[in-house]
């Protein structure tokens, strides 16, 4: 129990934290409907091509099976009309591959066909014995070889300011590439679809989803049905790290079997699945040029990437943008192109742009510092700026300053050697290195619905949803704080498109909307529950609404502690069971817009390389995090050692492998892929500025589910040179890398 | 799909569990209709299972081909047991066999006639929490919640079985199990507390 105001008491722990625990929180696959059946993907075996002849008859003979949707007996869906004209005015086209559409292949491991049966047995067992003859054609997965060849890739920006490659007249400068591997999501839960047509036009969806109202929004537009007649339910997402920011695959082709065979449908992703359908971080090139003169101050700035994204659609992220105006510098140039692959399409994924951008930034800026013979802190220092130098607007707040005092006295910077590979302990190579993030912090537009009924319960609803960072919690938090009134009392609902609208979690924009408008619903309340008080209180007859505050659960006069009344007294004298009111928060506003704002993050490691073969072993991490007040310091917290977590797995081990001769991803299982394990993990601290930013939104919160992870990768990279003099700027770090031979 | 192993040991065991398992999971007629290619339509496989779940002892009659992992999910509304891979690679699925943790998605349930399974939610007793979940709770040892249900049931016999000694230990043991949102060293806190408590569970 933690003290608030010394008047309130209320939790530390997270509000959904007992059915997490005993196993009684539902996730998308684990809802059960009457006479429901059971759906699996059949996958292509080519890249590229077009498929002949699908063979279901060996399927459909199988006991239990009930169908094989594919193709050629696929029902027609409003939005997969690509013609405008021939399409139903309330349609929107499917944005993507039209899974069970046509007989196109647009990448290995794409799902032609859809076996339904009466148990998952029955569909797994099938599955195999639905044979696909194909007319493969020609194809490209390999991004090292396709990005060399100009002809390949799309111009998407370019952005100037000052001289052009400036860095390169300057008194110290490097120019390095840098390569990270497409990486993968994998959240722990799979993928999943129950789609229920409750009547011709009505449709209800348990969907692992970041946005229930997005995804609603893409089903009725896909079905040319009304937003009101589709439901969708996301009451636990087992986490997503961006791949449930839009829908895939499983969501149109459960609604299709469900439709087709007039019974629910249950359709989960396979692990191996997983890596195929459902997004992935792009893979990257990026070449970085940054100068300083003789002081340290930059003098030019060259950020040139490339990212891949699928054939058949252009996914491009942020990944040139903080080197515009993370530093002062006057002249930047950068550069920013997509390399279509026959994949299928990336999406975002923790960090977006950013935690690829800032990999090739921090790395170089820490290139630059030695060359500098300058303490790469110092250097940061020395080109710190409170103005965003992109759109000459002042940062809402900017405390990165605290960040690097706390990091270098917690990590012991002080034992840093200044050249590299000179300090041993115990027999390992040890070096530090530290890096930073930032990301956009924005704060959108949401409804919350706000219930306050005369037992004292205070009911809040938004359709937003919670993919594990504790949305649910900080939401209490703030309710409990603006209304200064037991959080056990409180009870938030999301996870459901019925509610009133809430932006997509995503994008660390999640606490500062939903939480604004949870404040105002707060306040919307208090200044209610004041009117109805002074209309039917005796007690504060003839008071102004401004005399009074409502707290503790009463209201009371701020100058008369005798004129008070509790507020369920309140709504019974005045004969009402319930306040109930839905508000909007709206986005920024003129004030809040005439800054710029972001969250920062600065990651400190302390790590040791064994000498005779390679081996890296984390010894100690300190990550610090500017992101506004703190809502919800334990799980916030939290929330930082997972991106810790995320970001060593993209420095150490996280590689997407694909066999360029077939197109297959050769490694999609955990066993292939190498996310971090319990023992790779070292003591981490977690340590946040947490001073409210005044002119971000009135609760003075920002985001941290990006700046988590973004610069992690740099700050591990550059502890490693520092350890070793070698600079690895190809992700993931390998003992090969470092010049050791595989063990293999 | 095939996915390929790198050779160190612990991958490459789960490789051949992998292989052990597709094996299982294609019951010996359809194995024999595949290598034919042919099909001759043929009823469900279904078999008796004697059973015992969180101390309730079931008679039931099953599909052959279920996993004890979709039995406790599909067809016992046991969802707390969770389905991360079916590879036996991830640890969501864990549970408690005769009280050995066991990953249940590489175990066909007709294997285990009168053991005894402990899952999740036969952990707590009604909304008694057991030591190990309440001590997940005081240390936020998860964020999305999904890995946990394994997490904790791993974390059980890790204390039980004596490998809590140190952080190390625990982390060697805890290596079964992935979580994604990265809350492993909370996981580690809850553990280390409720083994130094010396509390039996």
């Amino acid at each position: 129990m933690k003290s608030n105001n010394n008047t309130i008491f209320w939790e530390d722990e997270r509000v959904d934290g007992a059915e997490k625990v005993n196993g009684k929180a539902k996730y998308a696959a684990e809802h059960s409907l009457p006479n429901m059946a059971y759906a699996v993907f059949v996958t292509s075996t080519i890249a590229k091509g077009s498929i002949k002849n699908i063979d279901t008859s060996k399927a459909l003979a199988m006991p239990g099976v009930l169908d094989v949707i594919y193709y050629a007996n696929c029902p027609s869906v409003p939005g997969y009309i690509s013609n405008a004209a021939e399409r139903p005015k309330n349609a929107i086209e499917w944005r993507g591959h039209k899974v069970l559409h046509d007989n196109k292949v647009r990448f290995f491991g794409q799902p032609i066909a859809l076996v339904v049966a009466d148990s998952f047995e029955s569909a797994n067992a099938a599955i195999r014995f639905v044979k696909a003859e194909y007319a493969p054609e020609s194809f490209e997965t390999n991004f090292d070889k396709a990005r060399l060849d100009a002809k390949n890739l799309k111009i998407n920006s370019n952005y100037k300011r000052g001289t052009e490659k400036k860095f390169k007249e300057a008194f110290a400068f490097v120019e390095s590439e840098f390569n990270i591997p497409i990486e993968v999501h994998n959240a722990m839960e799979l993928f999943a679809t129950i789609a229920h047509w409750e009547g011709e036009d009505k449709v209800t969806l348990y969907d692992k989803t970041q946005g229930p109202k997005s995804t609603q929004f893409t089903v009725s537009r896909t079905f040319g049905i009304p937003d009101k007649n589709v439901r969708v339910i996301a009451e636990n997402v087992g986490g997503a790290f961006g791949s449930g920011l839009r829908s895939w695959a499983n969501v149109p082709a459960a609604c299709i079997a469900a439709k087709k065979l007039n019974r629910p449908v249950k359709l989960v992703l396979t692990r191996p699945q997983m890596f195929s359908l459902v997004g992935y971080r792009p893979q990257s090139w990026q070449k970085l040029g940054i100068g300083a003169d003789a002081a340290g101050n930059f003098v030019g700035i060259s950020h040139e990437a490339i990212t891949n994204t699928s054939r058949y659609e252009d996914f491009r992220e942020g990944i040139v943008d903080a080197s515009k105006f993370l530093y002062a510098c006057e002249n930047v140039d950068t550069k920013y192109q997509l390399l279509p692959l026959d994949l299928s399409t990336p999406v975002w994924m923790r960090g977006p742009g950013e935690a690829s951008g800032c990999f090739a930034l921090e790395s170089a800026i820490d290139e630059l510092s030695y060359k500098l013979k300058m303490d790469p802190i110092e250097l940061r220092l020395k080109n710190y700026t409170t103005i965003n130098p992109e759109n000459k607007l002042p940062f809402s707040d900017i405390n990165l300053k605290d960040c690097y005092a706390y990091g270098i006295n917690k990590i012991g910077w002080k034992n840093r050697p200044t050249v590299p590979g000179s300090l041993k302990e115990n027999g390992w190579l040890i070096g530090y290195g530290m890096a930073v993030g930032i990301f956009g912090a924005g704060k959108g537009s949401a409804s919350v619905r706000i219930v306050l009924s005369n037992d004292g319960k205070l009911l809040l609803e938004c359709g937003v949803s919670d993919m594990g960072p504790g949305t649910t919690t900080a939401m209490t938090i703030l309710a409990s704080e603006a209304m200064q009134m037991p959080i056990q009392k409180i009870k938030f609902k999301l996870g459901d498109s019925d509610l009133p609208p809430g932006p997509s979690q995503g994008g660390s924009g999640t606490t500062s909307t939903v939480g604004s408008a949870v404040d105002l619903a707060c306040k919307t309340l208090q200044q209610k529950l004041k009117e109805i008080a002074i209309k039917s209180a005796p007690v504060f007859a003839g008071m102004n609404a401004e005399a009074l505050e409502v707290k503790n659960e009463i209201v009371i006069s701020k100058t008369d502690a005798n004129a008070k009344m509790a507020i369920i007294d309140v709504l019974k004298l005045a004969n009402q069971d319930k306040i109930d009111l839905t508000i909007t928060s709206n986005g920024k506003t003129a004030a809040q817009l005439k800054f710029t704002s972001n969250s920062f993050s600065a990651h400190f490691v302390k790590l040791g390389v064994n000498p005779k073969d390679g081996t890296i072993k984390i010894l100690q991490v300190v990550t610090t995090g500017d992101a506004g007040k703190i809502i919800s310091p334990k799980t916030a917290r939290s929330q930082m050692l997972g991106g810790v977590v995320g970001g060593i797995g993209m420095a150490l081990s996280e590689k997407l492998e694909i066999d360029h001769k077939t197109g297959q991803i050769i490694n999609a299982s955990f066993g292939g892929y190498h996310v971090p394990l319990h023992s790779q993990i070292p003591p981490t601290d977690v340590w946040f500025v947490n001073k409210p930013d005044p002119n971000i939104n009135d609760i003075g919160a920002k985001g941290i589910g990006e700046i988590a992870l973004i610069g992690l990768a740099a700050a591990i990279t550059n502890a490693v040179y520092n350890a070793t003099g070698k600079r690895v700027r190809d992700l993931p770090i390998t003992p090969e890398k470092l010049g050791f031979k595989s063990k293999v | 799909m095939k996915p390929c192993f790198q050779q160190d040991g612990r991958r490459s065991f789960l490789k051949k569990s992998t292989a052990l398992v597709a094996l299982y999971l294609t019951p010996s007629v359809f194995v024999k209709a595949f290598a034919v290619d042919t099909i001759v339509p043929m009823p469900i496989p279904k078999e008796k299972l004697t059973i015992t779940i969180n101390g309730k002892k079931l008679n039931l009659e099953i599909d052959a081909r279920t996993t004890l992992l979709n039995l406790l999910r599909e067809e016992l509304a046991f969802t707390g047991t969770k389905k991360g891979c079916e590879m036996g690679q991830c640890g969501a699925c864990t549970i408690h066999i005769n009280g050995k943790r066991t990953k249940s998605c590489m175990q066909l349930a007709l294997t285990h006639q009168n053991n005894k399974i402990t899952t999740i939610e036969g952990l707590s007793e009604g909304e008694k929490l057991h030591p190990m979940q309440a001590a997940f709770i005081k240390h936020d040892a998860f964020q999305c919640g999904y890995c946990t249900s394994g997490q904790i049931m791993s974390a059980v016999t890790c204390v039980r079985e004596g490998n809590a000694k140190s952080r190390a230990s625990i982390q060697a043991y805890m290596d079964t199990n992935i979580c994604r949102c990265g809350a492993y060293q909370n996981i580690v806190d809850a553990i280390a507390e409720v083994a130094k408590t010396g509390v039996k569970i």
